[in-house]
């Protein structure tokens, strides 16, 4: 990927930034400059919410020359509190244990490279959502061995 | 007082053990579990470097403040494995996290001490007033030449700290820096894997910087050992920090919150920084920690730090050192440890 | 307007054809409808293709095929809608005879896709580039997505979606211009490789050279041409998004449905009155897809119309006669074009085994990327 491509894409890729239309409150990912619902061009700029759901998923065994050490991987559409839907890799897990309904947490990381010597590129991919801190954490722990080896 | 307002870390969630590696070049394990006491480390995706786990890191580190973005004056990413040679990490960095432009951004190097190295740094333009805050990371996805004793230890993982004035959860009580020259370790440009002195970096680098460190900051501060409740040493395998902890006269009791090396490995220049971040996860209000780390070439960095009443109520915004460690995570064997760690030659 | 006939059609091989380059294909699917209608000359030429440039690093087809089929300053132009671009070239050959602009030209589609190309990657741009290809999206994997949306709302499931490959190569063993002329058993198809769960290597088209060409006239000049003129009754296309993250429902073709609605609107019939359809099964999960959005199956029914065999040769309304894109081969900006050869041979009676006798109205639609556009033309015999 050119690097002015990758560049020019930066505010959506990095901070998820998103348009939500001020008519019909429509949330666009990423921005958008006309609604796609109801073509209104008073959009507003806000930041997603770092997790989501899984809608839909694949998981990709025959992938572009890009991702070829990557696969198999998972590939969903998670839609994310606002309402706006995306499509990212489910990574940090077994691509089989994903499934439509689970519950993600979106991380940054190296989406891909351009061969040896190009650009990397950065984005986002939605992983497992796990419990944090106090009991959750705890039921976690306590899950350890069930884990391991897995 | 200037200190931490915002700590968090990152541990990726695969993990090879120290009995797969050894298997792997027809070593015994047990004798190298009981020489490096190390149980198994983190191993990252193909997808982890220095930068995303230093934005995963720096982000919990910002929650845990709960400080605006737009108020971090400089963003300073200490590693020996930015991705690129040239062209800054910090830079995908404060982007991601939306702190910038108007901010101070450089990527460090210094080995192992890399991370604390822009603590230093970061600490340093707070106390002076330059900035209302700056925030310091220390990540590294380690590279360990195959057979060679670092790659029982070479991990990923790193730790963030946002430094500020104002209503810290760890206070800086003193700093100190010991440096020499000392060919220990380093990595020539170009190369793939880094070289070592082999013993070369026990004593005359690893312990003569940590206990030269540690000893000037106790005499600086009027400390002594049995005043700290805990502190952490730069963790190259799990035995050098016992070591140079039991010399100094600190005990295990002291060490062992902030010694997530049996289970992490050696992330470099994130070790001595995620050894803090577990401790802070579990410091009370007035703790004294000391924390020296080490970094080849050579170096030590001593912070004596004393916890505030915010830090228990804040660190439960983010996710422990320990839940990271201990929680979901996926082994790996040989083969994919070799894939995910490019050692195997694929065509272009 | 004026009404407007197909009077010949030519068509090569589809498959891996090795020895052929893209101008060859092209000149030999042009040169076989030229002589099937006894002319050397014409008004125009639109060539379908999806992705020369890419392929085989070949842009300007336009004039190249002119200058090849030996008529180099007659007007020629590339038209483009990823695997809609057949379709998409016979329905701007249709506007400009209907106009009255042209009398004669011809609609030709053409795609070498077997030269060494990332055919994955390349296939993948018809797709967005931002927000899907960007995260390691394939169209295998778009249409998966597809494939899970329809199993979760239909409870379609895997063995439905063989059936459709199942009944497709059936009828593919017939065409002597198939890629794959042979049967497949669902065992076959759900025991071959993974490609994109749920989606395995049977239940996708091929990677396919080929070309197909026909050629419009005005209907009152076609007896110069032919005695058996295909009237092109209704010509539609419609656009929907690209990324499926920004469809209402995945699981829905909006465009195959609009532009089938315009197209029996203009033609003035139904779907009930369409004899025999080529719809644009590139995965086996577009088919269910495409014949529930053109209404020749209630939305959530399409499922079962291969394993019943409403589909099949023989059955209610038998879809994709050709073999279609699973077994005769999806040479992309081809596809388009050769639906259409398919059908004028049906209407015509020329379709030998796979004849659907008496079959009045024809069907076609054709769609680019994960139906982000599709094109639609209903075709009568008179």
């Amino acid at each position: 990927m050119p690097s002015p491509r990758y560049w020019r894409e930066i505010p959506s890729r990095y901070r998820l930034e998103a348009t939500r239309c001020g008519d019909c409150g429509r949330v666009s990912y990423p921005p958008r400059r006309i609604c796609p619902e109801c073509r209104s061009t008073d959009g507003e700029t806000i930041e997603l919410s770092h997790e989501g759901r899984v809608l839909t998923y694949t998981v990709v065994h025959v992938p572009p020359d890009d991702f070829l050490m990557e696969a198999p991987y998972a590939l969903a559409v998670v839609e994310t509190p606002e309402g706006a839907r995306m499509m990212v890799q489910v990574a940090d897990c077994d691509p089989a244990s994903v499934e439509a309904g689970m519950m993600v947490a979106l991380e940054f990381r190296l989406i891909r490279r351009e061969g040896k010597g190009g650009i990397l590129c950065y984005g986002y991919k939605a992983v497992p959502a796990y419990p944090m801190g106090g009991e959750a954490e705890a039921e976690l722990r306590s899950k350890e061995s069930e884990v391991a080896h897995a | 007082m200037a200190g931490i307002a915002g700590y968090g870390a990152f541990i990726p969630r695969r993990r090879i053990t120290t009995e797969e590696i050894a298997r792997q070049w027809g070593k015994d394990p047990g004798t190298i579990q009981r020489g490096l006491m190390l149980k198994e480390k983190s191993v990252p995706g193909f997808d982890e470097d220095t930068i995303t786990i230093s934005v995963a890191a720096g982000r919990a580190a910002l929650a845990r403040a709960g400080v605006s973005p737009s108020r971090v004056g400089a963003v300073y990413i200490g590693s020996e494995s930015h991705p690129y040679a040239v062209k800054p990490s910090g830079t995908v960095v404060a982007e991601a996290l939306g702190i910038g432009p108007e901010v101070h951004v450089a990527d460090f190097e210094f080995a192992c001490k890399a991370g604390t190295e822009a603590m230093f740094v970061a600490l340093a333009l707070v106390e002076s007033g330059r900035v209302d805050y700056a925030l310091a990371v220390g990540a590294d996805t380690s590279q360990g030449a195959p057979d060679d004793a670092l790659e029982y230890s070479a991990s990923a993982g790193g730790a963030a700290f946002l430094f500020g004035r104002d209503d810290p959860l760890v206070e800086v009580v003193d700093t100190i820096s010991f440096t020499t020259d000392t060919p220990d370790f380093w990595r020539r440009e170009g190369e793939f894997y880094p070289r070592h002195g082999g013993r070369f970096t026990g004593e005359p680098a690893y312990f003569k910087h940590v206990t030269e460190a540690t000893t000037r900051i106790l005499d600086k501060t009027g400390l002594k050992p049995e005043d700290f409740r805990f502190v952490v040493f730069h963790m190259p395998n799990g035995k050098f920090p016992l070591s140079v902890g039991k010399s100094l006269g600190f005990t295990r009791e002291q060490i062992d919150p902030g010694w997530v090396v049996p289970t992490m490995g050696n992330t470099y220049s994130g070790s001595s920084p995620t050894g803090l971040a577990a401790v802070l996860d579990v410091a009370d209000p007035d703790d004294l920690i000391l924390i020296t780390s080490f970094g080849s070439g050579a170096g030590s960095d001593s912070f004596v730090l004393r916890a505030t009443g915010l830090l228990p109520q804040r660190r439960g915004l983010a996710p422990s050192v320990r839940s990271m460690l201990d929680g979901p995570r996926r082994y790996v064997t040989y083969g994919e440890y070799a894939k995910y760690r490019e050692k195997i030659i694929v065509n272009d | 307007m004026r009404e407007v006939a197909i009077v010949a059609a030519g068509m090569t091989h589809f498959g891996e054809l090795w020895g052929a380059s893209l101008r060859d294909l092209f000149v030999e699917a042009a040169q076989g409808a030229l002589t099937a209608a006894g002319t050397d000359h014409l008004d125009a030429i639109y060539v379908g293709n999806m992705s020369a440039g890419q392929f085989v690093g070949q842009e300007h087809l336009g004039p190249l095929m002119a200058d090849h089929l030996g008529m180099a300053g007659v007007p020629s132009v590339r038209v483009e809608s990823a695997c809609a671009s057949g379709g998409v070239a016979l329905r701007t050959a249709f506007l400009e005879v209907a106009s009255g602009a042209s009398d004669l030209v011809l609609a030709a589609g053409v795609e070498k896709m077997n030269d060494g190309a990332d055919v994955t990657a390349i296939l993948a741009t018809a797709s967005d580039q931002e927000t899907e290809v960007y995260h390691g999206a394939t169209f295998p994997g778009l249409y998966a997505l597809i494939a899970r949306a329809h199993m979760a709302a239909h409870g379609t499931t895997e063995e439905d979606l063989a059936w459709v490959s199942v009944k497709n190569h059936r009828h593919g063993a017939l065409n002597e211009r198939a890629q794959f002329q042979r049967e497949l058993t669902t065992d076959q198809v759900l025991s071959s490789a993974l490609v994109s769960e749920p989606l395995r290597l049977l239940h996708c088209s091929p990677v396919s050279d080929g070309a197909a060409a026909v050629l419009v006239c005005p209907l009152d000049q076609a007896s110069k041409y032919t005695d058996h003129p295909v009237v092109i009754r209704g010509t539609a296309m419609a656009t929907a998004s690209l990324a499926l993250t920004d469809r209402r429902d995945m699981a829905f073709l909006d465009s195959v449905a609009a532009s089938g609605a315009r197209a029996y609107e203009m033609a003035g019939i139904g779907p009930e009155q369409v004899d025999v359809a080529e719809v644009h099964d590139c995965f086996s999960i577009a088919e269910i897809c495409c014949i529930e959005a053109l209404g020749f199956a209630p939305l959530g029914e399409g499922r079962h119309c291969a394993r019943t065999g409403e589909t099949a040769l023989g059955g209610r309304i038998p879809v994709n006669t050709s073999g279609g894109l699973k077994s005769k081969g999806h040479p992309v900006g081809a596809t388009g074009i050769a639906q259409a050869v398919e059908l004028f041979e049906q209407l015509t009676g020329a379709s030998g085994d796979r004849q659907v006798h008496g079959a009045e109205f024809g069907l076609a639609q054709n769609m680019g990327g994960t139906g982000a556009s599709s094109v639609v033309h209903i075709f009568q015999a008179v």
